[in-house]
């Protein structure tokens, strides 16, 4: 088990034969990921890097079983790389684009919603939406669908979360002694279409993972939610990193989504939240790896 | 992205939103000339990218143009300190002169993104002129919250509901829901993620004016519209900020001397908290980015050197796909064409880290390899404070 990526999981790659495509889509491939194929409008039919090239989706997905994307289309056509999966039927869209306009995310989430409506209406599996502005999601040993570095993982029974993405890294190197279930990042943006309850939901029902670390930080209120489903639904473990304690209000600190504004947002609230709710939240990022086998049997 | 109050008034204008009548200036001269225009009784207004300018003495009442024109004088060139600028202050360049009107009520209305639901939201409070989180903290009953689907607009309904809370009728209440559907089309127009109409004001002739307006956009955004970018001041942000963003360097100063290079947003947060664990106080913000080649780590050392209160300098890099003796060699190589002033600690991680931290020990410079982000801050904040 593990969760949303596996064995079966068959991946196209949107924007295959831009620069960061190519170069992914074949670090993904060498992991030992199913790429099936990719897609650039214009470019149907050819085969690059030994990947077949489609003109869209829909025939990505028709000719070679697609169900699951991976974008790497600039941010000004991004939202609509996600609407064309969705549109598509595609299970699993992991969107890795960074700058892509909140508004045009906005119109991409409605889009979303009334295609999953309409297929669970139809009995056909809704689309998951990872990120945009994220690494992807992998599951060791069966699929990378990202631009993680994959040699850094090892399967086992933890499941990390985070909305940051060389610190899923970090998390990732704490626990290579214990292995990962799946890690999933789900991205920097004010308004990711996977947040933690989705993953925090999965991991609790995955019967791969005995443990938990989310990673959080300043900005939003994602934290203090995830916090409240935790203290009602999650048995397991949890341990929690929030990334920002020292950052200045009213500054984005890298990410379009890490902002204190009007005094809220602030790592202080999120962890006295999360410490209410039971989840052994840490102050040291490189003390959630040490934690989460301390806490992992108990 | 922000934007003074002037311009944010001239892009609410072009939707239509009614805003007093106004002539923004940079001399005493021309501020005469305005005032006259305007009637001779006039507010002058400070520039600046802050709030609180009121309390700071940055928006004065000229009774006449000789008024105006003194005010104008006192207020170019001013160092103004408000709750928002820090202890260092804004230096005014320019003065907004508009018609003083006849007050009836000052009222507040804003719109943002509410990250909850991933929609815009119509917040509106009786209590004009007070900052919106302040009343918030106060009384948060005391603001009428109405989410809007930006796709549609808002709804005449919606509009309705935001004037009857806001206690408006006849004339200004009519007004009102105007407003209300023009500067949310505004919003979702110029893809700001702030609106702010603080006060808006109804005169004693019923009718609704931004009295004050600050709007944000989406930096993300600015690529389809240029003429917003040409508003861009850079006299109002750091100019290491604006320096590093040329080079695609996130950097952002902070008050410490732990100076800090790391690769992605969410790790470089993580590293000035834990130099603040280990007893420090960083010295800024910097992503680097995913690469980190050697011609990013040079131009992050230039930045992080020019802050002069840096006394040592922690490089933080999760090397992911990318080989950590690479990495080594263009740190190495970076800091034989910069010379290094201060200690650097090394933290590498990543494939070939082992020979990463062989080039990093055989190059002969002063750079101080670390194990683990823990052992590399302790390291920093030592090394910064024996140089200190």
């Amino acid at each position: 088990m593990a969760i949303w990526a596996g064995k079966s999981t068959r991946v196209i790659v949107q924007g295959i034969t831009g620069r960061e495509g190519t170069f992914h889509a074949i670090q993904c491939r060498d992991y030992g990921t199913n790429v099936v194929g990719g897609v650039t409008p214009g470019k149907g039919g050819t085969t690059h890097e030994g990947f077949a090239v489609f003109n869209t989706v829909r025939e990505a997905r028709e000719n070679a079983g697609a169900n699951c994307s991976l974008i790497f289309v600039p941010p000004p056509f991004a939202a609509d790389a996600v609407m064309e999966s969705a549109d598509a039927g595609v299970e699993l869209i992991v969107c890795i684009t960074e700058g892509i306009p909140v508004n045009d995310m906005i119109r991409a989430h409605d889009f979303l919603k009334k295609s999953n409506a309409r297929a669970v209406a139809a009995g056909r599996t809704p689309s998951r939406l990872i990120g945009p502005n994220c690494p992807g999601i992998i599951t060791p040993g069966e699929a990378k669908i990202g631009i993680m570095p994959g040699h850094i993982h090892r399967p086992g029974p933890i499941g990390i979360v985070s909305r940051s993405g060389t610190l899923t890294y970090e998390a990732v190197g704490q626990t290579r002694e214990i292995g990962q279930s799946t890690a999933v990042g789900i991205g920097g943006d004010p308004l990711p279409g996977t947040n933690f309850i989705d993953c925090l939901a999965a991991f609790q029902a995955d019967s791969a993972t005995e443990a938990i670390i989310m990673i959080g930080e300043i900005g939003g209120t994602a934290e203090e939610e995830a916090a409240a489903y935790v203290k009602q639904f999650v048995t397991k473990p949890v341990v929690a990193f929030i990334a920002g304690q020292t950052a200045p209000p009213g500054r984005r600190m890298g990410h379009a989504g890490a902002i204190i504004s009007g005094g809220k947002g602030t790592a202080a609230e999120k962890m006295a939240a999360l410490d209410a709710a039971g989840i052994h939240v840490v102050k040291a990022p490189s003390d959630m790896g040490r934690k989460v086998a301390e806490v992992r049997r108990h | 992205m922000k934007v003074h109050e002037y311009q944010a008034k001239e892009i609410l204008r072009r939707y239509g939103v009614p805003t007093p009548r106004g002539i923004v200036v940079d001399n005493p001269e021309e501020a005469r000339l305005a005032a006259k225009e305007l009637g001779g009784r006039v507010v002058v207004k400070a520039q600046i990218h802050a709030g609180g300018r009121g309390k700071g003495g940055g928006v004065k009442l000229a009774k006449n143009a000789d008024e105006a024109h003194d005010l104008t004088k006192q207020m170019i060139g001013m160092t103004l300190v408000t709750h928002q600028t820090g202890p260092e202050g804004r230096v005014v360049r320019k003065v907004l002169i508009e018609e003083a009107l006849n007050i009836d009520k000052e009222l507040y209305l804003g719109v943002t993104l509410d990250r909850r639901i991933g929609m815009p939201v119509v917040m509106a409070s009786k209590q004009g002129g007070m900052e919106i989180e302040e009343v918030a903290a106060r009384d948060p009953k005391a603001i009428h919250r109405e989410p809007i689907d930006a796709v549609m607009g808002a709804q005449p309904f919606q509009a309705r509901a935001v004037a009857y809370a806001l206690g408006l009728e006849g004339d200004a209440y009519k007004k009102c829901v105007d407003f209300v559907q023009k500067l949310m089309r505004a919003y979702v127009d110029t893809d700001a993620s702030l609106a702010e109409i603080n006060p808006l004001l109804v005169t004693k002739e019923g009718n609704v004016l931004a009295l004050d307006c600050k709007m944000n956009f989406d930096d993300n955004a600015l690529f389809r519209h240029k003429d917003i970018v040409e508003m861009r001041d850079l006299n109002e942000e750091d100019p290491l900020e604006v320096e590093a963003s040329k080079f695609g360097l996130n950097y952002i100063k902070l008050d410490g001397n732990v100076g800090c290079m790391v690769n992605g947003a969410g790790l470089a947060m993580a590293t000035m908290d834990i130099i603040k664990l280990a007893g420090g106080e960083p010295a800024n913000f910097l992503d680097v980015g995913g690469g980190a080649s050697a011609e990013q780590v040079k131009n992050a050392f230039r930045i992080i050197l020019s802050d002069k209160n840096v006394r040592a300098i922690l490089i933080n890099i999760f090397g992911g796909i990318m080989r950590g003796d690479r990495i080594a060699e263009g740190v190495v190589s970076a800091s034989r064409e910069i010379g290094l002033p201060v200690p650097v600690v090394v933290r590498l991680e990543g494939t070939n880290v082992e020979l990463g931290k062989e080039i990093l020990a055989k190059s002969g410079l002063p750079l101080i390899t670390a194990d683990g982000m823990w052992d590399a801050a302790q390291k920093v904040v030592a090394a910064a404070k024996g140089a200190a």
